[in-house]
């Protein structure tokens, strides 16, 4: 069960490139666990190391030691494109981001985030210009992403707020979980099957084993 | 009083909404759960920490196709983790019940080849998969769409997911196609006009001629790629060559059953009068063949074209384009025509059915690829690779010098072994050129197997038309491998 999450102060990560892909964030060989383990080392991998496995010079932002344990990231335009693979944020957790401020994100990557408590926050392209010419300035102030408020707030206390939906925000504030409230309406599920019979049986046709 | 009028997807939507509390998602039955080895052990897992059963194994059906070889399978998998993987997902579908397509089942394959193939796939459903290609089952005017492990536990447990309606956007191709120009190309061009999330919080609905005479495949082929311009579905209506499509596949109704579900899908369609949140029209009369340049799907020119320079776009996206650039080692301003190749991949939920395996051979055939090229045709399925062997495909393939392999999703995503090198160039007919996509450090074009093929003969991205007799388009057959099989 996850934890509750309520809000994050951090200072902050800049990813100034739109279209960040899913590819990008977990390159798919790390796709071949089934658990989640070794996650935060497949951040940005290639990024990170050359293809002969060297670390790649200047390192990248996620290798440098100012960087690390910040949970809020900056990023450009349409953040996690591509594959629907949960990889990506649980690679982004598992590293210790807990927030990420962009103008849109995919539709598959959002809905991802929220079922792990990574919080997709959406700002206008003024705002997210900006936001980074705040951290070109300022690249060590501290922002807090209040989830509860649904809040910003920058270094020189200025604040602006955000919108989330606001079922995944319940679920994040209270660490609860989604199943658990949908087999609260299987009495409800149960009655619509009753009605509508399903229309296949995979088990039937030809054998799959 | 008249109903307000609806599109398709507001039709399969309202058709599945079983409860929506206010304030909260809906809560949306699900028809069909397709299941693969890579995203769904986690959810195994899941609910066995929750001591939870699959609710509706009937509902399910796993097959592997992501990380497994494409050799001989006799040959044991080098490859510890994937094999793990595979063993788990085998062992899953036991201890679950769900019916497994896997290793040595003649039925295996790509996920979103197979589920068509067999008819599982059927107009009106709602269809999910831990894959964001499932997309694909949209062609036959269906609901379906990517979701991740999360999701798929919530499905495995509950046969529903929790769902906001998305938005509608409809995408027109008038006209007609010319010849050499396919389903490929008509998708390529929206993405390059829309970007890759130009559809993003929508659905696509594609309409028009050029679409209405697409056979199903093609079909699928345009809907696949839907998530590369950002919409999480895309779908195209249904009609005669759906019904054609379906009938006598496997999974598909029978006897009256059918005749009542085919009432059902003709009442699908968009009503007249029906709205859409964004329209789009595309003149299909004058697309041409479209090849990327670039590090997303977005990035792609008509083959006649030339690689864009920075100066000549956007601010915004000049540093996206720089970074490609950079990445590709393309010249800006260079033709796209011309660049050179080191590999040819033709396969993929985008274009590895048995049309695309056709529209491939027919241009190698008593041709042979560049010396040097390395091309690797790998079909979606067993029952498409069973298709083309027995029109003798496999032998043209290797005549030309090209490998023929067993199916599976292969170099689309290089989890198998099967990978570009370092700095190599490929051209595919997949769906994804992200940096790395293809292997570390790999060159991804995209195109048509049309164009892949015409390209493998000759070792530079070439238009499929200036080869003697390629621009006459393959005969589209549309009832292949299932019925033929069976």
């Amino acid at each position: 069960m996850p934890e509750p999450f309520v809000s994050t102060t951090s200072r902050v990560i800049s990813i100034p490139r739109a279209n960040i892909d899913t590819d990008q964030i977990c390159p798919a060989r790390f796709l071949k666990i089934t658990d989640k383990a070794g996650l935060a080392d497949a951040l940005f991998f290639d990024w990170r190391f050359t293809p002969d496995g060297k670390r790649r010079v200047p390192p990248s932002f996620i290798d440098e030691p100012v960087n690390a344990g910040r949970q809020i990231l900056l990023a450009g335009d349409n953040f996690g494109a591509g594959s629907s693979r949960e990889h990506a944020p649980w690679a982004l957790r598992a590293w210790g981001i807990r927030a990420i401020v962009s103008t849109s994100f995919a539709d598959i990557f959002k809905g991802n985030a929220l079922k792990n408590a990574l919080l997709p926050v959406v700002v206008s392209a003024e705002r997210l210009a900006a936001l980074q010419a705040l951290i070109a300035a300022e690249p060590d102030g501290e922002w807090t992403v209040d989830l509860q408020a649904q809040k910003v707030t920058l270094p020189g206390g200025e604040s602006f707020a955000f919108e989330i939906d606001p079922f995944a925000r319940t679920m994040i504030l209270a660490g609860t979980d989604e199943i658990g409230y949908v087999r609260s309406k299987l009495p409800a599920i149960e009655a619509w099957e009753a009605g509508h019979p399903a229309r296949i049986d995979t088990r039937e046709g030809i054998a799959a084993r | 009083m008249a109903e307000k009028p609806r599109t398709i997807l507001e039709k399969i939507w309202d058709d599945h909404v079983v409860a929506s509390d206010p304030g909260a998602p809906a809560i949306l039955a699900i028809d069909l759960h397709l299941v693969h080895e890579v995203t769904s052990p986690q959810a195994f897992t899941g609910l066995r920490e929750r001591g939870l059963r699959v609710r509706k194994p009937g509902q399910t059906v796993a097959t592997a196709d992501h990380s497994i070889p494409t050799l001989d399978p006799s040959i044991p998998i080098a490859d510890e983790l994937a094999a793990k993987q595979l063993r788990q997902i085998d062992e899953n579908c036991r201890e679950f019940r769900i019916p497994f397509h896997g290793k040595g089942s003649p039925t295996r394959g790509i996920v979103h080849v197979i589920g068509p193939e067999l008819g599982l796939t059927q107009p009106g459903m709602t269809i999910v998969c831990g894959d964001s290609h499932t997309a694909t089952h949209g062609a036959f005017g269906a609901l379906a769409f990517g979701i991740g492990t999360s999701e798929i536990e919530m499905v495995l447990a509950t046969q529903t997911l929790l769902q906001r309606k998305p938005k509608t956007f409809k995408v027109e191709v008038t006209g007609r196609l010319q010849p050499g120009v396919g389903a490929k190309d008509i998708i390529l061009a929206l993405i390059a006009r829309i970007g890759i999330g130009g559809g993003t919080g929508h659905v696509f609905e594609y309409t028009g001629s050029a679409i209405r005479a697409l056979s199903m495949e093609e079909r699928m082929t345009v809907c696949n790629m839907s998530i590369e311009g950002g919409a999480r579905a895309g779908l195209v209506a249904p009609d005669e060559t759906t019904f054609a499509y379906l009938k006598g596949r496997s999974f598909a109704p029978q006897g009256a059953a059918w005749d009542e579900a085919v009432a059902r899908w003709r009442a699908l369609p968009s009503d007249e009068g029906a709205t859409y949140d964004r329209t789009i029209v595309i003149d299909g009369d004058g697309l041409e063949p479209m090849v990327t340049y670039g590090t997303n799907p977005g990035m792609g020119v008509p083959v006649t074209g030339r690689i864009p320079s920075p100066a000549d776009v956007e601010p915004g996206a000049r540093d996206d384009l720089e970074r490609a650039l950079a990445y590709m080692g393309l010249k800006p301003g260079a033709s796209i025509a011309g660049q050179k190749l080191d590999v040819v991949f033709i396969g993929s939920c985008t274009n590895g059915r048995i049309e695309d395996m056709r529209a491939a051979a027919s241009v190698l055939r008593g041709r042979r690829v560049a010396s040097g090229l390395r091309v690797l045709v790998v079909p979606g399925s067993q029952q498409v690779k069973k298709q083309a062997e027995s029109e003798g495909l496999d032998e043209i393939f290797r005549s030309a010098g090209a490998e023929w392999r067993e199916s599976g999703c292969s170099m689309c995503i290089a989890m198998n072994g099967d990978q570009l090198e370092p700095g190599e160039y490929g051209i595919s007919t997949s769906n994804r050129n992200f940096q790395g996509r293809q292997g570390m450090g790999g060159r991804s074009f995209l195109a048509s197997p049309l164009t892949a093929a015409a390209s493998a003969v000759t070792g530079v991205i070439t238009d499929p038309r200036t080869l003697p007799g390629v621009a006459a388009k393959p005969v589209a057959v549309s009832r292949s491998a299932a019925v033929e099989a069976n």
